[in-house]
Order: C-alpha cells, then sequence, then structure tokens
C-alpha cells in the first residue's frame, strides 16, 4: 500500500523538482491524448514543445507573449504568497489598456518621450484603481476578493466594448469598433528589427529583479510571506492585515494594468474589444508554475508562452483544434498541483501496517 | 509480575525521519494500576500513547490486551477493545451541547433522551457534575475536560489514557478528578497517566514508567521517590531550582490602568477594569484558568488589535496604547506569546527568518525597510548559542525544533533584545524540567539587570518560584497583586474559581 508520510521540513530540492516533473507529466499525458486522437504523438509533441525553441522568429514571438504574462505573474505572486486570491488580472488588464490608451489617444499625433511614460503611469493607476475595488470592499465589508475580482472582469471587457464602441472609436474607421492606430510616439519601441518583441520585456526584466529584492531583501517581501503563511504571527510581527491586502492587489493591480497597456501600445497597437485573451488568467498558471519565485515566473512565463506557440503551430500544420493551448495549460495546471504533494509529504511503501491489518 | 497484565508492551519502536521516537520500549500495566509514564518533552510519551490508542502504529514490536495480540489500526478499534483517551487538547465543538459532543464522539449512534440519562448518571457516579443540554461554549475548561472524561467513560473502557489533563484545572478541580480516578482504579480500570507534574505523580500513581530519548530509563514506584530524585531520572542530570533572590526595584516600567475591552472572541472573555503596575527589578506572575482573558489581556498589551486603550497602558511613563507591536518594541517593550508555532513564530520560516519577525527594529536588522539578513543570521546564532538551543542550524525551519527547543530560541529572542519590559505568556507550557529551569533562571537574570517582567501562566508551581509579586486573573477581573509567598494555594485555588471579594483579606472563604 502507498502511504503518504509528511516531511519534517518542506524539501527544497523537490520545490524545483516538481514544476519540472509537472512539465514533463503534461508532455506523457499530452502523448497519450493524441495517440487516442489518432494523431503521431511524436511530431505533435515536437511541433508543440520544440520546433519553436529551434525558430527565431518563433523564439522573438514567445518573447511578445511571456512578457505580459511575466509581469502579471509577478504582481499576483505577491497576492498569492499572502492569500490574496486576486484571480481577476484580466479585468485590471484590460482597464489599464483602456486608461493607458485613453491617454495616447488625448495626445493623438503629439510627439514626445515623454508620452509612453505617461501611458504607463495611465494603465497603471487604471489597474491599480480596478483592483481597489475588491481591496476595499475585502477590508472594509470582508467581501471575498476572488469573487469580486473575478466578476469585475466581466464589467472591464464590456467597459472595453463600450469605449470602442463609442468616444474612442476611430473617426475614420468606418465605424468599425476599434480605436485609432497610435501614433509613433505612443508606440512601444522594438527590440530587433522585423519582429514584434518590444521593450516591454526588458521592463519585465527589470519588474522580476525588483520584485526579487522586494521578496528576499525588504520588509514588505517579509510581512507578505508571514501573513500568508501565519496570519495571527503577523499581527504578533505588528503587519495589519488589511494593509497587506492593499498592498498586494495594488502591485497585481498596477502590473496587470501595466501589462494591459503594453499590449495595446505593443503588439495589438491600438484598442480593439478583442484585446484582453486571457493572460490575466494563464497568468495564474504562470504564478504557481513559478513557485511564486520571481526568477520562477520568468521561466515558467516562458514556458507558457510556448503552449501558445507551440498551439499555433499544431493548428496550421496538424489541422489541430485551437483548443490544444487550453487543454495544454490546463493539464499544466493539474499536475503541478498535484505533484505538489511531494514537497510536503513523501511516499512510502506500508507494509508492515497493511499486514498487521490483516492479522 | 504476578497477576496478569491488562497491556502488556515490548519492544515497540517508531521511527520518524532523522528519529527514533520509541526504541524498544516495553512495560506492562496491571488491572486497575495508576501507571504514570514520565518523560521530558520528545521523550516519545506522546508517540507511544498514539500508538496505544490506534492512532499510529509501531514499527516493531507488540502489544498484548488481556492476553491477546492487541494491534489497532485506527482509534474506534482500541475503543472497542476498551481503552479509552483524554486528550490534552480538547476535540469538542462550542457551539454544540455537551450531549451533542458526547453522542459525536460514541462510536455507536444514541438518541438524546437516553443519552442525556446515560451522562448524568455517569457523570454524578464519578462525581463529575455535568448539565448535558449546556454549551460547550459556556462551560469552563475543568468542566470540557469533564465532557472529554465522561465521553470515554461512557464507553465503559478498561485502561484509560490521560495526556497532562491538570495543566488546565485549578487545584480544587484537581483533586476532584483524582478522586474521580482513584474511583476508576478500585473499580478495576487501569489509568496510563502522563504528566510532568511530579508531585502529582507521587500523589496519584502507584507506578511509573520513566522515558528517556525513546527508551525506558527506569520504572519504580513513585510514592517511595522524591521529586528531586522522580526529575532526575527524567532528564539524566543533576537539577538546580531556581532560587528567589531579594532585589531592589527599580523606577515603574509598565502601569496598566483601568484596562477594560471586549473579546473578539464569541466565545471569549472581556476585560474589566484589569490595573497593574511593574518596577524594574520584579517578576510580576498572573494565574488563572486559561480562558479568563488571558489572550485578551496579552492582545492588549502586544498591540495586536486597532483599539482605543490610549491612556490605559504605560511605558516607562509614556502612553502606548494606541501604539502597534513595532513602535512598542521600539520604545523598549517584547513579548513572548503562549502559542510557539504559529504566533511567537513562522512555523515554516527559517529560525534566522524568526527573528526578523519580532527582532528587526531593536537588533538593527531593518533599515529603512530593507533587510539585513546577515545581522539576522549573526542574531539568530547568538540566541542558539546563549540559549543552549538544540538544531542542526539556523537555517532550519521553526516546526522542525521540539517545543522547548522553539520555546529557548523564542524567549531567548526577546531577551536578548535587552528590553525595558518582558510580557510573557505560558513560559514553559510543555516544556521539560531541564529547557523550563533554563528559562526561569534567564528571566530571574533578566529581572536582576533591571527589566519589568509580567508572566502570565497557569502553572501555580511556576509562579509560586520566580514571581516576587502575584495576581489572579478570574473572569477578566484582576485580583490585587500580593508579594508571593503571602497567599496559600487554597486561597490562589479560591480567586481561580472566581471567588474574588474578602480572600487576602481573610483567608476563609466559605461561600466557595
Amino acid at each position: 500500500m502507498l502511504r503518504l508520510e509528511p516531511r519534517k521540513e518542506v524539501s527544497q530540492p523537490m520545490l524545483y523538482a516538481t514544476p519540472v516533473m509537472a512539465v514533463a507529466l503534461t508532455i506523457a499525458a499530452g502523448m497519450i491524448m493524441f495517440l487516442a486522437m489518432g494523431e503521431d504523438p511524436v511530431r505533435a509533441i515536437s511541433i508543440i514543445f520544440f520546433d519553436p525553441l529551434f525558430d527565431s522568429f518563433s523564439i522573438t514571438e514567445m518573447v511578445v507573449k511571456a512578457t505580459p504574462l511575466i509581469l502579471i505573474a509577478i504582481g499576483l505572486s505577491f497576492g498569492f504568497r499572502a492569500g490574496v486570491w486576486n484571480i481577476g488580472a484580466e479585468g485590471q488588464f484590460t482597464i489599464g489598456a483602456v486608461t493607458g490608451g485613453s491617454v495616447a489617444l488625448i495626445f493623438w499625433e503629439v510627439e514626445g518621450f515623454w508620452v509612453l511614460p505617461l501611458m504607463s503611469t495611465a494603465g497603471i493607476l487604471g489597474g491599480m484603481a480596478w483592483a481597489a475595488i475588491p481591496a476595499f470592499l475585502r477590508t472594509r465589508f470582508n467581501a471575498n476578493e476572488i469573487l469580486v475580482s473575478l466578476m469585475l472582469t466581466y464589467v472591464a471587457i464590456l467597459v472595453l466594448s463600450v469605449m470602442t464602441h463609442g468616444i474612442l472609436r476611430d473617426p475614420d474607421g468606418y465605424n468599425f469598433p476599434e480605436s485609432r492606430l497610435f501614433h509613433d510616439s505612443a508606440t512601444l519601441p522594438i527590440l530587433i528589427e522585423g519582429t514584434r518583441a518590444h521593450v516591454g520585456f526588458i521592463v519585465a526584466l527589470l519588474v522580476v529583479a525588483t520584485a526579487w529584492v522586494l521578496l528576499a531583501r525588504h520588509i514588505i517581501g517579509f510581512q507578505i510571506k508571514v501573513m500568508g503563511q501565519a496570519p495571527h504571527a503577523a499581527r504578533f510581527g505588528g503587519f495589519l492585515e488589511s494593509r497587506v491586502v492593499w498592498l498586494c492587489l495594488m502591485i497585481s493591480g498596477g502590473l496587470a494594468g501595466l501589462a494591459g497597456l503594453f499590449e495595446a501600445a505593443g503588439p495589438v497597437g491600438q484598442l480593439v474589444p478583442s484585446l484582453p485573451v486571457g493572460y490575466g488568467f494563464t497568468a495564474i498558471i504562470v504564478a504557481f508554475l513559478g513557485r511564486l519565485n520571481p526568477i520562477g515566473i520568468l521561466f515558467s512565463g516562458f514556458v507558457m508562452a510556448l503552449t501558445y506557440i507551440g498551439g499555433e503551430s499544431a493548428q496550421i500544420e496538424m489541422n489541430l483544434p485551437s483548443a490544444i493551448t487550453g487543454v495544454f495549460q490546463g493539464m499544466l495546471l493539474f499536475f503541478l498541483l498535484g505533484i505538489d504533494v511531494l514537497a510536503k509529504y513523501r511516499i512510502r511503501w506500508a507494509r508492515q501496517y497493511a499486514s498487521m491489518e490483516k492479522g | 509480575m504476578t497477576e496478569t497484565a491488562l497491556l502488556e508492551l515490548s519492544g515497540i519502536t517508531k521511527r520518524f525521519p532523522g528519529v527514533i521516537a520509541n526504541d524498544g520500549v516495553g512495560f506492562s500495566i496491571a488491572p486497575g494500576q495508576v501507571h504514570a509514564l514520565l518523560g521530558e518533552n520528545g521523550a516519545g510519551k506522546s508517540t507511544l500513547v498514539k500508538m496505544i490508542y490506534g492512532v499510529m502504529h509501531p514499527d516493531e514490536g507488540s502489544m498484548t490486551f488481556d492476553g491477546q495480540p492487541y494491534h489497532p489500526a485506527k482509534p474506534s478499534e482500541a475503543r472497542q477493545t476498551g481503552v479509552g483517551m483524554v486528550f490534552q487538547h480538547f476535540s469538542l465543538f462550542e457551539a454544540l451541547s455537551v450531549a451533542e459532543n458526547v453522542a459525536l464522539g460514541m462510536d455507536k449512534a444514541m438518541s438524546g433522551g437516553d443519552l442525556d440519562a446515560k451522562i448524568i448518571e455517569v457523570s454524578e457516579a464519578y462525581g463529575l457534575p455535568l448539565d448535558p443540554t449546556r454549551l460547550v461554549g459556556s462551560l469552563s475548561v475543568g468542566e470540557r475536560q469533564r465532557v472529554e472524561i465522561v465521553r470515554c467513560l461512557l464507553q465503559n473502557p478498561r485502561l484509560l489514557i490521560m495526556d497532562e489533563p491538570t495543566s488546565v484545572l485549578t487545584p480544587q478541580e484537581v483533586d476532584i478528578l483524582f478522586e474521580t480516578l482513584r474511583k476508576l482504579s478500585a473499580e478495576g480500570c487501569s489509568i496510563l497517566y502522563i504528566s510532568h507534574k511530579l508531585e502529582e505523580i507521587r500523589n496519584l500513581c502507584d507506578h511509573a514508567t520513566v522515558l528517556r530519548g525513546g527508551k525506558v530509563v527506569g520504572s519504580c514506584d513513585p510514592r517511595q521517590e522524591t521529586a528531586k530524585s522522580l526529575a532526575e531520572m527524567m532528564i539524566g542530570a543533576t537539577l538546580t531550582p531556581p532560587e528567589r533572590q531579594d532585589v531592589e526595584l527599580g523606577p515603574e516600567r509598565l502601569a496598566v490602568s483601568n484596562l477594560s475591552r471586549a473579546s473578539d472572541d464569541p466565545f471569549g472573555v472581556d476585560l474589566h477594569d484589569v490595573s497593574l503596575s511593574v518596577c524594574a527589578g520584579e517578576i510580576l506572575g498572573i494565574a488563572g484558568v486559561a480562558g479568563n482573558g488571558q489572550n485578551e489581556l496579552m492582545e492588549a498589551l502586544i498591540g495586536e488589535v486597532a483599539s482605543d486603550l490610549n491612556g490605559t497602558i504605560m511605558l516607562n511613563g509614556e502612553m502606548v496604547g494606541h501604539r502597534n507591536p513595532t513602535e512598542r518594541r521600539a520604545q523598549g517593550m517584547c513579548f513572548v506569546p503562549e502559542e510557539r508555532l504559529g504566533h511567537g513564530a513562522v512555523p515554516d520560516m527559517a529560525l534566522w527568518e524568526n527573528t526578523i519577525l519580532s527582532a528587526r527594529t531593536r537588533k538593527q536588522i531593518e533599515t529603512n525597510g530593507f533587510l539585513n539578513n546577515d545581522r539576522a543570521k549573526s542574531f539568530a546564532d547568538e540566541v542558539v548559542a546563549e540559549f543552549n538551543v538544540k538544531t542542526s542550524g539556523i537555517e532550519h525551519a521553526a516546526s522542525s525544533l521540539s517545543g522547548g527547543n522553539l520555546q529557548k530560541f523564542i524567549v531567548g529572542r526577546e531577551i536578548l533584545q535587552a528590553p525595558d519590559v518582558l510580557v510573557v505568556s505560558q513560559p514553559t507550557w510543555g516544556v521539560d524540567a531541564g529547557a523550563a529551569a533554563d528559562i526561569h533562571r534567564a528571566l530571574q537574570e533578566l529581572a536582576r539587570n533591571g527589566t519589568a517582567i509580567l508572566v502570565i501562566s497557569q502553572d501555580l508551581d511556576e509562579l509560586m518560584a520566580i514571581s516576587t509579586r502575584f495576581a489572579v486573573i478570574s473572569e477578566g477581573r484582576l485580583s490585587a497583586p500580593q508579594p508571593t509567598g503571602q497567599m496559600s494555594v487554597e486561597e490562589i485555588g479560591l480567586l481561580m474559581g472566581g471567588v474574588h471579594n474578602s480572600v487576602g483579606q481573610s483567608g476563609e472563604a466559605h461561600h466557595a
């Protein structure tokens, strides 16, 4: 009989090994799935997981997808460590794009180095404002931030739709529900000529570094960790729960807003109703796959971006349904949560116990 | 042993990752015997009785019950065989009635009226009066323990295991409990009694098995031994008790005046007009049965709850009632809460990270929000060295330490911050005799160096040994502090039971 035995301490090697094992299990389960579908499993897996890694254009596309995922996941990781569950990053992403994009449209055709910083600030503030609603309701009325933030996502998507159908619509756009294309000063500079990889990725790297410092060397990170692991000890240490809730939601809301603005001012180049494509939700998986650790999130952001790119290739080359991407992301989270148990427990064969029960 | 043993253990071994909790343990319990299991914390007592009760399973060795092989896979099997257990921490639902709680713990369903009658019958037969219809939330700790005992007795056990049952009782309640246990023993029910209170064991038990480091190191008749010889057998070393020395009192450090506050917990106790003052060099002890406002007082003193307590708490003559814990620490006040894991320390964090929790201001670990991890580590090393904390390194999680060692670490962390005022709750709760003596000495040393210390404890012996003055908290009210030694144990017991007026002036309180 297999038995789980609690470890005395969380196993550090396991903490690093489990995400890798989850990826391996996802690939294995994916092969079984392709086999059942009658496809060549080796070919499908290599198209999804390996081919993009050896193609320079695919790599730059991964950077494009990984940038918002990393930005959002870093923000979410603060809250998840503290037990503040912001599930509505998608909404904060959308509102950030609306507020930052509005700045771009207000200063349309105005050239200046200050336009992008101003847009970014507006994007961050927009995301923060949207996250402030669950923060206020949780600290004031003890409302569950999971539900509030999730519901507000749908409101945010409708807000974007109303804006692009209304006051932000391109006056010369034949009534299509989209804004003007942002002008040059309002568009993110491209990192490598001929690709879509933009400076937002550099910002994401800076955010990763800052988050690492905050978590390892700053009282902000310390109080977030204590609040998540032992709320009573946090009070003993002089940390206020309401402050931590606000802090986490402001960090995650602000970064999600910034990611939304980067998406609008980067690869998309305008505001369109279809701007939110689920990065805010996928980033939840990225955060956990990266062990809520900034460096881990940097890697897991790329793994998740790979499933997007690989899923697209599989659609094109093998005619597989677009649901492939979602299936792989779901399996990844599933295996990760399942295998996580190994960090806190070890598996033991319990033979004597079994025989004793019989005897 | 001439007569057949009721329970016999031989060669019981239980291993945990990295440690052998029980190593070839063997002893036997005769019918009707009150058998003490004695040992320091971490000696393996709890593991052993959990195996007898079927919560854990031995890796090696065998048990027989009444001559039959006995290896319970789960507690319900143990109960069917005739083994009952009263745990140190009760498993009761506060919002349910006594009868409902009893019914929940029974293996066979029993209907309402029947059960009520049974409860009354059993509880009266053993001198443990209980009203089956009352909510457990409204019962005192002693009464809650009765619910647990009655629940066991209803299943007619032949062996009753009691894990540190008296740590939550007043002296009077202890007497009642002992009478019950003696009665049970006279009827032929064996009792396995776990405790570290040596006087009690000498008083109650007729046989004792001593465990140290997972092995049986001795067995004796406790009535033939002194408390000192038992303790030395238990820790395997000679003990030097703390000596109370007269110290000259310095200026008043901590003053609490007319502190009243409603508890946040629906089953908590409100504080009413609590006033006290502690001077430099003094140790003020506050005794009381658990759940009489100690938690609420502790919360108010630490400043964990935002409140309008301004004006009621003075630290070195300054009002601190409105300040948060960090500000109070900066002004010279440190705290040791009752709960080690989850309150005084973060279980999954390394020891050195746990110094940041409460020592970051006074030990300059934090500057402008940034943490100097090297300073935290060297402070943790200092605590470990000064207070003899047994650990394989400060990188290990707080939860990996034994209770006594973690307590030494937490007490050391606060003492080495050299506070003007130290507030300690339950300094040696669940701590072995050796560690307790170390902690007591450290507290007395700190007081001698001019710190005002407030100790809240349920352990009367401890307070008698170390405090210079002494007060009792009951139902959220604090009695007037008296110099230790001027109150008898009986008077204190009455105060703990809630008899307020007259005690202290007249020794007699007939209306108890």
